[in-house]
């Protein structure tokens, strides 16, 4: 069977971490999440690394492979060069707890902060709604997501600029475009959108869009039509003018 | 057991694990971009070699003061300052251009080749501040769609352009004639290229459709929206196709107008 290296992050009692080579065995139809169970079972019972579905649809073991955030699950060892040393490291927009695990918590505080679905009155009595279905699946894009988080770790702006208190990360401006283009919704979230969610800071560069094992187009569908939106509230004088003749 | 965790600190510029040819796509788009505008430059500035038969640069349209017969008013107006330089390019090129500046994918693409902001991703960045789009001077990129719709008259213009490029003078009597050319292709091509861009921009999209939450009760709007959308999947692609178009076609016209290239009539 033939070997890879591996270089793994691994985080040290006194805070400090730095990369650990493993060899192992690999073979074909493996997973980089294989090869980290495959050294933990044989090599580092110590290693931590999160994981639950390996199949892509929970979002757990998102990490850096070779400097690109992917989930370890879905990334094949043939889609990496096996010749040279692979390395995994933590996502580095966050804390990293221990070894390939991060603190992700702050992403849950975030989530609370964005005003929640405000439905308008049912359509019937029975308290349903009607809605065409080519509406709905504009925002059915947004529900796919399934919070790896890997678009947050790519954000520069929370990456290299740790503008977690000002601004809420692709992923929650995806939140938010599932709500406010929700079609039975009725909350404004434009206000908050623009002051201290920070959409301002995104400047495009859809980072974010490209790492989404979902292929959500967050870019192209989520943040700029909320921009656009942010837009039309706040900087374009002539559809404030409209807005007064409505 | 508590657990303290710690963050693994940013790295510094160009720095990252990533394996790949990173800098490829930033260093292609800031030669792309670079000769372009270089090219642009030089050409507005010729005020020369700009039509040929009946075509006229994209450049220099529309030609409002000019010595060609293309233009509206006449030649170089009286009130243009003397020592300014005059080339009817100058009076047009700012709007397309800005339109262009302004654009969410080519704002994407200059931030990181032009910026290093961030210079692709996941790799180090440069500088420790930054203000995004949410102040003074980005803040000003929110113009963008008060430029679309120059752009959208622009592109009014230049069909029609294209479509007077399918009346050949005769060199004898003068009388007009159907024909199409190598430049009337060229011409058609661009327009078409510049309208899938144009209507394909992130703000068309919102303004046709996207504003509303329910699309479907507005059937016009609806249409509208899912076509700009479908342009809007290749807006990249338009982006640069157009881009190449449009140099293309002053390129074109310049070098029959030189005489260094001949226009082959297809009819």
């Amino acid at each position: 069977m033939a070997e890879a290296t591996f270089r793994i992050w691994r985080t040290e009692p006194g805070g400090e971490g730095g990369f650990q080579e493993y060899r192992t065995a690999v073979s074909d139809g493996m997973v980089v999440l294989d090869a980290v169970h495959r050294i933990q079972a044989e090599q580092a019972p110590d290693l931590a690394v999160r994981w639950n579905c390996k199949a892509g649809k929970c979002g757990s073991c998102s990490a850096e492979i070779n400097g690109r955030p992917r989930l370890m699950c879905m990334t094949r060892l043939n889609q990496v060069n096996l010749n040279e040393p692979v390395t995994v490291e933590p996502m580095r927009t966050f804390p990293s707890i221990k070894d390939l695990v991060t603190d992700v918590s702050w992403n849950f505080r975030v989530k609370k902060g964005i005003t929640k679905i405000k439905p308008r009155k049912p359509d019937f009595a029975d308290g349903t709604f009607r809605m065409a279905q080519r509406d709905v699946d504009r925002v059915q894009e947004f529900r796919k997501c399934i919070e790896c988080f890997l678009c947050q770790d790519v954000c520069h702006v929370l990456r290299d600029h740790n503008k977690h208190e000002e601004f809420i990360g692709p992923r929650f401006l995806v939140y938010a475009a599932q709500l406010e283009m929700n079609p039975i919704d009725t909350a404004d979230r434009i206000p908050e959108l623009k002051a201290d969610k920070g959409i301002g800071y995104c400047n495009i560069t859809k980072c974010c869009t490209k790492v989404c094992p979902e292929h959500i187009h967050i870019t192209d569908n989520a943040i700029i039509p909320l921009k656009e939106r942010v837009v039309s509230r706040y900087y374009d004088p002539v559809t404030r003018l409209l807005r007064l003749f409505k | 057991m508590q657990v303290i965790p710690v963050r693994v600190e940013p790295r510094g510029f160009g720095q990252t694990s990533r394996r790949d040819a990173w800098w490829a796509v930033p260093l292609g788009v800031f030669l792309g971009l670079s000769a372009f505008i270089v090219y642009a430059t030089w050409a507005a500035f010729q005020g020369e070699h700009y039509t040929y038969g009946p075509y006229l640069s994209p450049f220099y349209a529309p030609e409002l003061f000019g010595d060609s017969p293309h233009a509206w008013f006449g030649p170089k107006p009286a009130w243009w300052p003397a020592l300014a330089p005059f080339s009817p390019a100058l009076l047009i090129l700012p709007f397309p251009g800005l339109f262009r500046f302004t654009c969410y994918y080519y704002r994407g693409a200059y931030y990181k080749a032009f910026w290093a902001d961030p210079p692709s991703c996941a790799v180090g960045e440069p500088r420790k501040g930054y203000w995004g789009e949410n102040s003074f001077p980005l803040i000003l990129q929110n113009v963008h769609r008060y430029f679309m719709w120059i752009a959208v008259l622009f592109l009014l213009l230049l069909a029609y352009d294209a479509w007077k490029a399918m009346w050949f003078a005769d060199p004898v009597t003068g009388a007009e004639t159907f024909g199409i050319g190598v430049g009337t292709i060229v011409l058609v091509v661009n327009v078409v290229l510049l309208g899938s861009y144009t209507l394909g921009c992130h703000v068309m999209r919102h303004v046709v459709g996207g504003t509303f939450d329910e699309v479907s009760k507005h059937p016009v709007c609806e249409r509208a929206y899912a076509c700009s959308t479908a342009l809007n999947y290749k807006h990249q692609a338009f982006a640069w196709a157009s881009l190449f178009s449009v140099a293309f076609s002053d390129i074109y016209v310049r070098l029959c107008s030189m005489g260094i290239w001949t226009d082959l009539r297809i009819l």
